[in-house]
């Protein structure tokens, strides 16, 4: 029974630890909410872009080497090198800011003014091109990120609690990496849209377009900052879950779990994505922990969803999200 | 020149809200209903039936269906998939429960029982919106395709966890099972889509199609003046799933013969019929069929072309499709947010002027 | 109707304090006074939309229980919006035939087939929405999307789509506001012709005095979420306390 409990505790905190990452994920949907009013379905797709990126120019990979070949009948793959890790990195942030502009020239511009649900159509679409766009330059196959993050059950926590409850905890190092480096992005974010003079342009940008460039913010500067930050933290939950699990396809599946996650902690709140994602790893591994194995397991695939739509159904604003006075 | 309508006058109310109203498109209307039931038939093969007229019948009647709700009352749906996959093991269930039924009923009776799913999953929809709601039917997409894959019941304790369709018949001819020529299969699904889009099209044109449309465009508003907003989002729900639930079971039934939840109704067919609906057109019934003839054809396209003719791989392809459509929707929500069907009406206002650039 | 001891609070905001008076049946009565004083919140307790968190509404003589907006349209209690929220997507027609919708008993499967009673019905209504529409003047553009008309003409249609609803009473909320003199004009007309001809009780809402004191039977005067004044045109053009909060009271 006891041993049962234990166990029970280990799956909540490894529950947590997943719930670390859907945090990470969540973080930038809200981000670009909190100030732009889009909601960026592509969040996750970014995520899984940013991670391919990175892996790409560690390896040394030739982007569209598989259209080259195509087209050209060549066979070529690879440079031939290995970049050093934070170099890798920081090439894959400079991508992930070009992919920024990019978006801004190409669709933001356009769209200035259009009802949210136009918008958030929009970022479906930008989804899918990216998809396409990131398995046509690096290849679809799975892939290995290591970036040196320490990975592996910590053996100092599981011969510690062996100690003292009998019972060894499994937990992942990366895990505690993730967890300290989300807590170190929310307190920096939360410090740079409170205080900055950039962070009060978003915050007015997100309030009104029109109202925001009439005192004379530039309205695509501040987008190009918003989404490159979001590419940032795409970037760093990419590295996470891609270090975690590889690089594929479903990491931008795993990344639409951030959708809930926001459902339950409000958009607009960064505490929210960040209890909100808790909430969901923790419910959702104990769930199935608890009646996966009665009612035929894989219960992870719809847990988060149908908490998050219960939830709304009580509270529509989310746990802390502001509360909605309609108005004619 | 090709299309005036100078000289045709309507001296009632009946006349005047016809479907087409104006002679030429009347017309046009006619040679394509004859060209479909009297001409395609005969001409049709097996790859043609299977690759391009089959599916993209079904997929415009699954768009039809998410029209009706997105595009006519604004209620966003990603779970059309889940949907669907309601649809074809309903029928399944009909199919196999009483053999007896004929294939049309079974059909229908699993777009009611879709319906009423429908319903269950669009009650959010009175408290929420937008893309909250949006996300909130992400849950009707995992939950009922992950409940169709581990609810044996479902599949009839079938070891490969598969359905598959018998045969059944319309008056003596195969429409399902792997018998079916493929003009029965043809005929059966333009029968159905025709009919069920002159529905749509009657449900639009009348006071509940304006109930929808006026929630989608001020729902407060609407309800000031005495739209009940329960009624007309759940009304709209219930036809919506209605309408995707027989387009499910004909993709089971006619189309696939045999089906695996997981594989068939996944994610991407939600987001596949979204993308018809916004190509095509949002609040068109026309546009339906244009967006589904798009997304149908473009990939048969693409593949024959880079694939069959130029020998890259299927891979490619596959990414290539992903890119365009991706783009496409982009492109198409910042020049036209009604679709082609908006770029079709404003030819014909074009048309109708020339030579002349500027209306009276 | 009689509005008695409507108080309306938002969290700490107190948006309307122990208001009362009544808008008798046929008559043309005015809510005048300064931005933010309760005008629009006592027309939105007034059609549901809003509901008191103390005092009553009562109707025609009964006491309203609190009902979600659609039923008290179906009350006859029909409106216009300051912020024009017509239904943008569609045509002026179905605009104001939308307007009908507390007349018009679809019945789903007879729609579905356009059959019978479905069509028969909707033709019906048609010709009392023609009528609207030519009482309007607004036949020529029947069939314009109306997020394209100008500003003047959404108003009519607007009007339209009130007036469609056969309603016993009309709320109006600045049917004139920002117009220029002769669609002020026009506007005028329009409300007491629909005042004359359908006998419809209208309550409405204005800023300028020379229309209000004009077309009004009564005038009931509100700052700060109160009741200040209540009674014909000139009894309240020449109140103190009106003029007070119009002009400011001197302090020397």
């Amino acid at each position: 029974m006891l041993e049962q409990l234990l166990f029970g505790i280990e799956v909540a905190l490894n529950g947590l630890m997943t719930g670390v990452l859907y945090a990470l994920v969540a973080l930038g949907f809200v981000l670009i909410f909190k100030a732009s009013g889009v909601f960026n379905y592509a969040q996750g797709v970014m995520a899984l872009f940013a991670a391919l990126t990175l892996v790409g120019f560690q390896n040394g990979q030739i982007p569209f080497a598989h259209l080259i070949n195509a087209v050209l009948g060549t066979n070529v793959h690879h440079f031939g090198w290995h970049l050093p890790a934070l170099l890798s990195v920081v090439m894959a942030l400079a991508s992930m800011v070009l992919l920024a502009v990019i978006v801004e020239r190409l669709m933001l511009k356009y769209l200035i003014n259009q009802e949210p649900v136009i918008l958030f159509m929009a970022t479906i679409g930008l989804a899918y091109f990216l998809e396409g766009f990131g398995d046509m330059m690096w290849g679809s196959e799975v892939k290995k990120l290591d970036i040196g993050l320490p990975v592996g059950p910590s053996d100092s926590i599981e011969s510690f609690t062996y100690d003292l409850f009998g019972y060894g905890f499994f937990i992942d190092r990366l895990d505690i990496v993730a967890a300290i480096v989300a807590a170190l992005l929310v307190v920096t974010l939360t410090v740079f849209s409170q205080y900055s003079k950039i962070g009060r342009a978003l915050r007015a940008v997100a309030d009104d377009h029109q109202a925001a460039l009439s005192v004379g913010i530039s309205l695509r500067f501040i987008w190009v900052v918003v989404w490159s930050i979001a590419g940032f933290v795409a970037l760093v939950a990419g590295i996470m879950w891609g270090a975690k699990s590889g690089v594929q396809f479903s990491l931008s599946l795993i990344a639409l779990k951030a959708l809930p996650v926001l459902m339950l902690g409000g958009f607009t709140s960064i505490p929210g994505a960040i209890v909100g994602g808790l909430i969901i790893g923790v419910g959702e591994k104990l769930f199935d922990f608890l009646l996966g194995p009665i009612i035929g397991g894989a219960t992870e695939n719809w847990f988060a969803y149908v908490l998050a739509l219960l939830f709304l159904v009580f509270r529509p604003q989310g746990l802390f999200g502001e509360r909605i006075i309609e108005r004619v | 020149m090709f299309y005036r309508e100078t000289g045709e006058f309507r001296t009632s109310y009946p006349n005047d809200s016809q479907t087409f109203p104006i002679k030429f498109d009347r017309r046009l209307y006619y040679i394509m209903l004859f060209a479909a039931f009297g001409v395609i038939p005969f001409l049709i093969n097996d790859y043609w039936a299977n690759a391009v007229f089959v599916p993209f019948l079904i997929w415009a009647m699954a768009a039809l269906g998410l029209n009706l709700l997105t595009g006519y009352c604004g209620q966003i749906s990603l779970g059309t998939g889940g949907f669907m996959a309601v649809g074809a093991y309903a029928c399944y269930k009909l199919m196999t429960a009483f053999p007896e039924m004929s294939i049309i009923l079974c059909i229908m009776f699993a777009g009611v029982i879709t319906a009423l799913v429908g319903i269950l999953f669009g009650l959010p929809s009175l408290r929420i919106k937008g893309f909250y709601l949006a996300v909130a039917t992400l849950a009707a997409q995992f939950f009922l395709v992950w409940l169709f894959n581990k609810v044996p019941w479902f599949y009839n304790y079938s070891s490969s966890g598969q359905i598959s369709a018998p045969e059944r018949t319309v008056l003596g001819v195969a429409v399902t099972g792997s018998f079916t020529e493929a003009w029965a299969k043809y005929l059966f699904c333009l029968t159905m889509v025709f009919v069920f889009a002159w529905v749509a099209r009657n449900l639009t044109r009348g006071a509940i199609g304006r109930s929808w449309m006026a929630i989608r465009d001020m729902d407060i508003a609407a309800e000031i003046i005495g739209v009940n907003p329960m009624k007309a989002k759940l009304s709209a729900f219930a036809l919506s799933s209605f309408y995707i639930g027989m387009a499910g079971a004909m993709f089971f039934a006619n189309y696939l013969g045999a089906i695996e939840a997981t594989e068939a109704f996944g994610i991407n067919q939600s987001f596949l019929v979204l993308f018809m609906i916004i190509i095509g057109g949002l609040g068109s019934i026309a546009g339906s069929f244009i967006g589904a003839a798009f997304l149908v054809l473009m990939p048969v396209l693409l593949k024959n072309i880079l694939v069959g003719q130029m020998g890259w791989n299927t891979a490619i392809a596959t990414h290539l499709e992903f890119i365009i459509i991706g783009g496409l929707i982009v492109l198409v929500l910042i020049v036209e947010p009604h679709g082609m069907a908006q770029l079709w009406r404003v030819a014909k206002e074009k048309l109708r002027l020339w030579p002349f650039p500027h209306a009276s | 109707m009689e509005i008695e001891n409507v108080t309306l609070r938002f969290g700490g905001v107190t948006a309307l304090k122990d208001v009362s008076f009544d808008i008798l049946e046929g008559e043309i009565c005015a809510i005048i006074g300064p931005n933010g004083a309760g005008k629009s919140s006592m027309l939105n307790v007034i059609n549901g939309f809003y509901h008191p968190d103390e005092g009553q509404i009562r109707f025609r003589g009964e006491h309203r229980p609190t009902l979600p907006p659609y039923r008290i349209a179906h009350m006859g209690i029909a409106r216009t919006f300051q912020n024009i929220a017509l239904f943008r997507g569609m045509t002026t027609l179905d605009n104001v035939m939308t307007g009908r919708v507390t007349r018009m008993r679809p019945n789903l499967m007879k729609s579905m087939l356009w059959w019978g009673s479905a069509e028969r019905e909707e033709s019906e209504n048609r010709e009392f929405v023609e009528r609207i529409i030519d009482f309007l003047e607004i036949q020529s553009i029947r069939k314009t999307l109306v997020g394209r008309l100008p500003y003047g003409l959404q108003k009519r249609v607007e009007l339209g789509r009130a007036l469609a609803a056969e309603p016993s009473l009309l709320l109006l909320d600045e049917p004139m506001a920002g117009m220029n003199v002769e669609e002020k004009e026009d506007m005028s007309r329009f409300i007491l012709d629909v005042n004359d001809e359908f006998g419809t009780t209208i309550a409405l809402i204005e800023h300028d005095m020379g229309v209000v004191m004009d077309i009004s039977d009564r005038v009931v005067v509100m700052d700060y979420g109160r009741k200040i004044a209540d009674g014909p045109p000139d009894e309240v053009r020449n109140n103190q306390t009106v003029i007070d909060a119009y002009l400011g009271v001197q302090h020397d």
